[in-house]
């Protein structure tokens, strides 16, 4: 650990001391120090699973060690609640925001803290006044009055800032505040940190996202299997060094793949239109092709039209208007089995809600879709020799570890209940793999491992079609990357002429100062 | 995930006691919510005044203690066990069927319908006819709120409900109306029950006793409602479709078809059980003749954790209790509702198991051994 004097002559306001957490069969936290200065950004990198929201929720009141201490401002503390928590000036914005989108900026900032005139009446405007106070205060750009329905994501977040600050809180936590943001708005978040810094808050920063913690942390505490396995600086470290430290050995970052040579059209996609369940238009007219032997990468933030686009071409959801074509098969509007018996492998952005059923065993997930074919049903007999053995091959080939292929998924990590999505959907005879969000959540040792499976079934003549929300995913998984922006395609690139701060501003639905034509 | 992952072989030994924990486990809260319920039974019983070892002694005697008691328990828990697993299996496909009651009186009354309507056959033709008379109107029955569902979303345990109502005063009319007789017995001067079925329609029993072969048709529908839900493609669809109905879709299965199956299953089921009671003991129905049955077979459900095996063991519990109430009060002079009071608490602490698990500290459950009763409302 390197300290300068000027680093130890600033005050600690968070500390944790040996916090140890105990889950049934599993140490979650196993003695994990670390302290927090006034006015600085602790980055707390680590996979999923490594335990940064166990120790958050300790901070936050949400959990309680079995050992260690925490101590605020010096002064040991028993949090209790997160109501103890905010008293002690300590903050939390969640990854999924507690807001409800109904009511507006500053009624959602007031809840559980109402101002109050004559004691039981709400006083708008004194809330409206102080936010305002905020907003200048911090760059927090937000209007007091809108509804949260009605304001997009990275200004849901602000309101979320707010909040913690309108409590009076001097330590933020933010966890993964950056996975549903643009690059652009990602940016933006940075600036009001570092703001805040300035004003001598503190942040403890949460993410696994190498690049974010090189460019807004002043130090970096990285957890591995309950640990702290080590902590630097920006400076000290680079990407490669941080991905080792928090896989626990070398990982490829990129992939490593050889120039597509794309054959014949095997989806064509025309004038396709989606509504959402709100019956807007999610999709409004997007075209495109998708050959044997090319990677096809849908780039865009969350939200603009990905998952309906997904669901209609899976037969998840009808399209209102357009069409589907596959191998010269009209599919638009079919159903999922009729798609899926064409050849078509779907990944699903949700493993837990589509893609498995988690109280079932390895063994009856390993045929979700082919559970009536031969060789695993004989008429309506389920032949369980064949569904185990199956199972057992899928678990063998793919490296998913699990002591038996009797236990239910729901015991498996994110990235092993993934491998088994890709090992069922790729040991089909598939002609088309559509993947979404195929590594979200999941460890890098995973993410690696699918990511070569994906283009290895590319290098066997399969078409295949990325949804992703992150960047260096599309951008080193995709020959062709197309941007969806509000529904519609507003550029398609070759991979190999993109920046990814042109891909950004796309993404973001500006324009890059040179376009480059597909 | 580590615990699973990481967990080292388990030995020999270690690994027959494990099995036995597996075994065993699911076992654990329903035995420990009937003993708390008994115990509180007894505090109740000894506040009032009465004597709880002569009540409990006569509950047991009354229920399991002799030969009598035993073939009593055994018919009385008959159509509980069946009407168990219909809504058994109503849970598993993630549906709540609290409509057993009208499947009851609906099977009861198509069974009853055949069996005085045609004379003349033989039994071995007849008795199917009328068993199949009964699943058919239970699975009608059943087929409408599950149609209803699919179709428009409207909540099952709303209709079911309403279907109750319905087969409740319908089955009354068609036996109380006079003019003209309907299902009503002109030779029945009070008016309340169907004429009696023809001879050829009756169950066997072992003469000289109540005991007719329903309780075997009991077993065999376990034994067939286990092998359909675990061994068949049906059985897959419908529990994907109770454990994750987004998952059902995704594996292209057709989640409307399914639910419709379900809720007609699950009233064919209940029709059954209300047919085995009208041909097994009673011969005819009466208007009221069911009075809480199909409720009580939720009970016996979640006694049961929904599995069908253990079907067996919740209706004869349910039966035994009612069985030996009789006896209970006439021992102890107690009230024979304090044994409405017990079965109420055995549910509150099944329901409840938090309450149980905290007392003998039973460690938590693993999602495997959980079973998905019903989601919210329209969902």
């Amino acid at each position: 650990m390197a300290e300068t004097n000027n680093d130890q002559a600033r005050m600690i306001v968070l500390e944790a001391r040996g916090i140890t957490k105990h889950f049934p069969g599993v140490i979650a936290n196993d003695n994990v120090s670390l302290m927090l200065r006034k006015g600085e950004i602790l980055a707390l990198l680590g996979e999923n699973g490594a335990g940064k929201s166990t120790l958050m929720n300790i901070l936050y009141g949400l959990y309680h060690q079995d050992a260690g201490e925490i101590l605020v401002n010096g002064q040991p503390a028993r949090i209790e609640s997160p109501h103890e928590a905010i008293d002690l000036g300590i903050g939390m914005v969640h990854q999924h925001f507690q807001l409800i989108p109904v009511m507006t900026v500053a009624e959602n900032v007031m809840l559980g803290a109402e101002a109050l005139r004559g004691g039981m009446f709400l006083d708008r405007e004194k809330a409206i006044g102080q936010i305002r106070t905020i907003s200048r205060q911090y760059g927090l750009d937000v209007d007091p009055g809108a509804l949260i329905a009605d304001l997009p994501v990275g200004a849901q977040q602000r309101v979320e800032i707010i909040k913690a600050l309108y409590r009076n809180a001097d330590t933020l936590i933010l966890d993964e505040p950056t996975a549903v943001l643009t690059p652009q708005e990602s940016d933006d978040l940075f600036r009001v940190m570092r703001t805040l810094t300035d004003q001598g808050k503190s942040i403890i920063f949460i993410t696994h996202k190498l690049r974010e913690v090189l460019t807004v942390a002043d130090r970096i505490v990285v957890l591995r299997d309950g640990k702290v396995v080590g902590e630097t600086t920006p400076a000290q470290a680079d990407e490669q060094r941080l991905a080792a430290m928090m896989v626990g050995r070398d990982v490829l970052l990129h992939v490593d793949k050889a120039l597509a040579r794309p054959t014949s059209i095997v989806l064509d996609v025309q004038n396709l239109q989606v509504l959402d369940d709100r019956q807007h238009k999610a999709v409004a007219g997007v075209d495109f092709q998708v050959r044997a032997g090319e990677i096809l990468g849908i780039a865009g933030v969350q939200g603009n039209g990905q998952t309906e686009l997904v669901a209609a071409l899976t037969g998840l959801r009808k399209p209102v208007d357009g069409s589907i074509r596959m191998l010269g098969h009209n599919i638009t509007g079919a159903s999922p089995r009729e798609i899926s018996e064409l050849g078509v492998a779907h990944i699903p952005e949700d493993r837990q809600r589509e893609g498995l059923v988690t109280s079932y065993p390895l063994t009856d997930n390993s045929v979700l879709e082919m559970y009536y074919q031969e060789p695993f049903a004989h008429g309506v007999f389920s032949d369980e020799r064949a569904i185990q053995e199956h199972a057992q091959k899928l678990v063998k080939e793919f490296d998913v570890r699990t002591p038996s292929v009797h236990i239910p998924v729901s015991s498996l990590s994110g990235g092993n209940q993934q491998k088994l999505i890709v090992a069922r959907e790729f040991t089909r005879p598939i002609k088309l793999l559509i993947a979404s969000q195929p590594t979200r959540g999941i460890d890098v040792g995973s993410i690696e491992f699918i990511h070569q499976q994906i283009v290895r079934k590319r290098d066997e003549g399969a078409a295949v079609l990325v949804v992703s929300a992150e960047l260096d995913e599309i951008m080193s998984l995709s020959d062709r990357i197309a941007v969806l922006y509000r529904g519609r395609i507003i550029a398609t690139l070759h991979a190999g002429e993109v920046t990814r701060k042109d891909l950004g501003l796309l993404m973001a639905g500006g324009t890059p100062a040179e376009s480059p034509a597909p | 995930m580590a615990d699973a992952a990481n967990a080292p072989e388990p030995t020999g030994s270690s690994r027959i006691f494990r099995f036995i924990r597996r075994l065993l486990s699911p076992l654990l809260i329903p035995f420990f919510a009937v003993f708390t319920a008994l115990v509180i039974g007894a505090i109740i019983i000894q506040v009032t005044g009465k004597d709880w070892v002569a009540a409990y002694v006569g509950l047991w005697q009354g229920s399991f203690g002799t030969p009598g008691a035993i073939i009593d328990t055994i018919v009385r828990s008959t159509p509980f066990i069946i009407a168990g697993l219909a809504v058994g299996l109503g849970f598993k496909a993630g549906l709540f069927n609290i409509g057993a009651e009208g499947q009851l009186y609906a099977g009861a009354t198509f069974a009853v319908f055949v069996g005085y309507s045609i004379q003349g056959i033989p039994a071995i033709i007849h008795i199917p006819l009328v068993i199949i008379a009964g699943a058919l109107g239970g699975f009608l029955w059943g087929a409408i709120p599950g149609f209803l569902k699919a179709r428009t979303g409207a909540h099952e345990v709303i209709n079911t409900i309403m279907l109750n109502y319905i087969a409740i005063r319908l089955t009354e009319w068609l036996i109380k109306s006079k003019t003209p007789y309907l299902m009503g017995d002109p030779k029945d001067a009070s008016g309340a029950r169907t004429r009696f079925i023809a001879e050829s329609a009756r169950l066997p029993a072992i003469p000289g006793t109540d005991l007719h072969v329903g309780i075997l048709m009991a077993g065999a529908l376990t034994l067939l409602v286990y092998w359909l839900l675990y061994r068949t493609t049906i059985g897959f669809e419908l529990r994907t479709v109770g454990a994750n109905p987004s998952a059902a879709r995704y594996a292209g299965m057709n989640v409307p078809r399914t639910i419709v199956l379900a809720m007609a299953l699950s009233g064919m089921l209940a029709g059954l059980a209300g047919a085995g009671e009208v041909l097994g003991v009673e011969h005819a129905l009466k208007a009221d003749f069911f009075a809480g049955l199909g409720f009580d077979a939720i009970a016996v459900a979640l006694l049961a954790r929904s599995n069908p095996i253990a079907m067996i063991a919740s209706g004869l519990l349910w039966g035994g209790l009612l069985t030996g109430a009789r006896l209970m009060q006439v021992r102890a002079e107690l009230s024979i509702d304090l044994i409405k009071i017990v079965q109420a608490l055995i549910i509150m602490f099944i329901a409840a198991d938090q309450i149980v698990r905290w007392i003998y500290r039973i460690r938590a459950r693993k999602p495997s051994e959980e079973t998905i009763f019903s989601r919210g409302w329209g969902s």
